[in-house]
């Protein structure tokens, strides 16, 4: 069996700063980083990168689809589309119907007032579980489980834009998103698959998804200070709102019907295990030898800010391919959209390679590129858990 | 191109060298198998929390877990190392690593109100609602509520227990999660990355909340009174699912390294086949396609003939449109011949096990083929006429049976089917 190659032909992006894949190069790629968009007023003492103003019909045209999705979804479902419409693909019938889509996702979003209600009711109360079963049935909506369920964000991929060859959700955080498309590589290159849409989208303005977050400490409070300046106070995660979906196609597919590609992906690796020192910086490294990253390649980071990981991470990037490699934090400016972390990244490293450009430094510290690069090392090293790496390569 | 190790696209035969399975009929394959065909029923009134008020006060929990709390994180993660240790124990891995990934179907889990409960109680003073939940959140440790809740730390706290290789893959495809887990093992397999795969599923979602979470859908049946009888597939008078909790575990291994290492081979899971669906969010395409794409796929897929198939474990999931959709995408795909083929529904004594189901019941299908007894349909006493399938009815069957289809449907339009036989000669 020969390995196909996978070539990047389409993509949808979604963050703080608007939409669109040629945007977001445009944005992040100028000759400075943006001012990061960011509400540290909402969730005080947390800050959240926010979702755009943005037209949801664009591209989920019925309103009766936009009602049954919460937010995660809506824009999971937007971000798709727009990954469909630039590769060329948006409402061709025979491409969609074959093709297969692989969605990182979480899940269980809550209809916050109705727990604070019961939360108030309960203080009166000592039969607790008889004041749920009294609640639950009235005021959860029907269709709000549907909104929880994590495969119910690809579900309604496959009702809005019709892709429908197969369709698998992973969950597990970061890592969720580097096991989409470390699935959606493998099927490709094995033939497996000829033409696949793969990503995630999360939202970050949930008070829940803080509450989740801060049970394990892994929240930064206090300014938006970027992912290696806050080291120094502690670090912690700052979540963003952001989609990211990919179309990924056997580059003799693509070729056929006159596609051009952004890059290559060529490789990816991944693992996962307990985060002591010595253990996670032994995996660490035994990943980036996986993925067999060029000497000058640059580095698009997924780090979380989390403190102690974050630091072996650029330690171990930094002993690979040498002091002044070039890192790129994009945390620091769109935040830690977690199962859609990694897409991000590898959209990132697609839109550079696909440009002939890198981007300018997202925090003082960062290293300035020493020109273009041809390579781009992607990773996306979980907050809590799972550590994965790719390499996207100029075509 | 094919040889005694590969099949008939000459990839690598996947065979199945062990396996695990925990229901409400109890814990274990001897067990399970005694209850199952016996007809048996696991479903039972609810005690894990009141029922009064609610429409449907029947599941088929499984209250036998030695668990710190009763949680759906805990009890899906107790039963999924139960099983998964079982799996491995029989294909002689436990205890000594294992030599490949693991594809975990995973329940949903979140903060449940027990949960939030006690963040409140540690912050009594301040205004009940999130504030306060985050407050108490800061102000102490949580380090196992924050594990519980994640949706990936049941694969996590298995590919730990067991040392499975990589990172852990947690995958949900609503009802159907069970039977792709399964297939993404054998996918793996084919592709060369491993020469074995652990796939497991676990849910042990019956909350108060969970279970109101389907009510609201009309999708559970309030046939409450005789419980052990409520779940009916394929009868006149089914009225929807019963809510259930289990978990099933599978040890994959290419053929050749099984044989190599001399382990005894279950079975082989000869194909796979999956299509998704776009019509709706929770119910099927009206002309059945997706779900006779999916059941075409995987005989297509295994190299099999609709007359080769000797059994079909169904999805069967006792609501009214479920079975009729089931029975209409098997009709169109092996004609009127489908009448003559025996098709059973162990939901009917195991009730829906969500998430766990394509795997618990892929573990069923192969202990049908090793014992050569089909589990019945029971309480299947008045028949849909429109249903006109041998369904196995109320009593077991003996029956030489090599190769069987077994189908899952979920939520999301999710089709997975699988197509499982006896070993190779």
């Amino acid at each position: 069996m020969t390995d196909r190659e996978v070539w990047i032909t389409g993509i949808g992006l979604v963050s703080c700063f608007g939409e669109g894949a040629e945007f977001h190069w445009q944005k992040l790629g100028a000759r400075t980083a943006p001012e990061p968009v960011v509400d540290c007023e909402t969730y005080k003492p947390y800050c959240v990168f926010p979702l755009p103003e943005i037209d949801w019909s664009l591209q989920i045209p019925r309103r009766g689809d936009q009602r049954q999705m919460e937010n995660w979804q809506r824009l999971g479902t937007y971000t798709a589309g727009l990954a469909l419409e630039d590769a060329g693909l948006k409402d061709n019938e025979e491409m969609v119907s074959t093709m297969d889509l692989v969605v990182a996702a979480g899940g269980g979003e809550r209809d916050i007032a109705v727990d604070e209600e019961i939360l108030r009711e309960s203080l009166t109360r000592n039969d607790r579980d008889m004041l749920l079963n009294e609640r639950l049935p009235t005021e959860l909506r029907p269709t709000l489980f549907l909104a929880q369920l994590s495969n119910l964000l690809a579900g309604n991929i496959s009702i809005v834009h019709k892709v429908t060859g197969s369709s698998r959700t992973y969950m597990g955080e970061e890592g969720a998103g580097v096991s989409a498309f470390q699935n959606a590589f493998a099927r490709i290159r094995a033939g497996q698959s000829t033409h696949l849409l793969v990503g995630g989208a999360f939202n970050a303005e949930r008070i829940d998804m803080l509450l989740s977050l801060q049970l394990g400490h892994f929240a930064h409070m206090g300014d938006a200070k970027p992912v290696q300046a806050r080291q120094a106070t502690g670090g912690g995660t700052i979540i963003g709102t952001a989609g990211a979906f990919l179309v990924l196609e056997d580059a003799e597919h693509a070729r056929a019907r006159g596609a051009t590609p952004y890059a290559r992906l060529s490789s990816i690796a991944s693992d996962l295990g307990p985060r002591d020192l010595e253990k996670t910086k032994a995996r660490i490294d035994a990943l980036i030898d996986d993925v067999k990253v060029e000497p000058g390649a640059a580095v698009v980071s997924g780090a979380s800010g989390v403190a102690g990981i974050t630091e072996l991470e650029f330690d171990a990037l930094r002993r690979h391919l040498g002091e002044d490699v070039a890192i790129r934090a994009y945390q620091s400016l769109v935040g830690n959209a977690v199962e859609a972390n990694f897409p991000f990244g590898i959209a990132l490293a697609a839109l550079a390679l696909r440009h002939g450009g890198f981007y300018p430094v997202f925090e003082e510290v960062e290293k300035p590129a020493s020109g273009a690069p041809s390579s781009i090392l992607v990773s996306g090293i979980g907050h809590y858990r799972g550590e994965g790496f790719a390499v996207i390569d100029k075509v | 191109m094919s040889d005694k190790y590969t099949d008939h696209l000459g990839r690598p035969i996947v065979v199945v060298t062990g396996m695990g399975v925990l229901t409400s009929l109890g814990r274990g394959k001897k067990d399970n198998w005694e209850a199952l065909t016996s007809g048996v029923s696991g479903i039972h009134r609810i005690t894990r929390f009141p029922i009064e008020g609610l429409s449907t006060t029947i599941a088929g929990t499984v209250d036998f877990m030695d668990v710190e709390e009763v949680s759906a994180p805990a009890v899906s993660t107790a039963m999924a190392l139960a099983t998964a240790g079982e799996a491995l124990d029989q294909a002689g891995y436990n205890g000594s690593g294992f030599p490949g990934p693991l594809f975990f179907a995973a329940p949903p889990v979140e903060l449940e109100w027990q949960h939030r409960f006690t963040l409140m109680a540690e912050e009594a003073e301040l205004e009940p609602g999130y504030g306060q939940l985050l407050a108490a959140a800061r102000d102490h440790t949580h380090e196992r509520m924050h594990e519980c809740i994640q949706l990936g730390s049941i694969a996590y706290k298995l590919a730990e227990t067991y040392d499975t290789k990589g990172l852990p893959i947690s995958l949900s495809t609503a009802c159907a999660s069970g039977a792709t887990s399964i297939q993404q093992g054998v996918e793996a397999l084919r592709r060369g990355e491993t020469e074995a795969a652990l796939c497991a599923a676990s849910d042990g979602s019956v909350t108060a909340e969970g279970l109101i979470r389907f009510s609201l859908l009309s999708a559970l049946t309030t046939q409450n009174e005789f419980p052990e009888k409520a779940s009916r597939p394929f009868s006149k008078d089914r009225s929807g699912f019963v809510m259930s909790e289990g978990s099933a575990a599978l040890v994959l291994e290419t053929l050749e390294h099984a044989r190599a290492r001399g382990a005894e081979i279950l079975g082989v899971i000869r194909g796979v086949g999956e299509k998704a669906d776009s019509f709706h969010r929770t119910r099927s395409s009206p002309d059945g396609i997706p779900a006779i794409t999916a059941i075409k796929l995987s005989l297509e897929d295994a190299g099999v003939e609709t007359d080769e198939i000797d059994y079909i474990n169904a999805h069967g999931t006792s609501t009214p449109e479920n079975d009729r959709m089931e029975y209409g995408a098997l009709k169109n795909v092996f004609g009127e011949a489908i009448h003559d083929v025996p098709i059973s529904s162990n939901k009917s004594m195991i009730g829906h096990t969500l998430t766990a189901g394509g795997a618990v019941e892929a573990v069923f299908s192969l202990m049908t083929i090793r014992e050569g007894v089909i589990p019945p349909t029971i309480n299947y006493n008045n028949p849909d006429p429109d249903i006109p399938l041998d369904v196995v009815p109320n009593v077991k069957r003996e029956a030489t049976v090599k190769t069987v289809l077994s189908n899952s449907f979920g939520f999301g339009g999710q089709n997975a089917c699988l197509v499982l036989g006896a070993e190779p000669a």
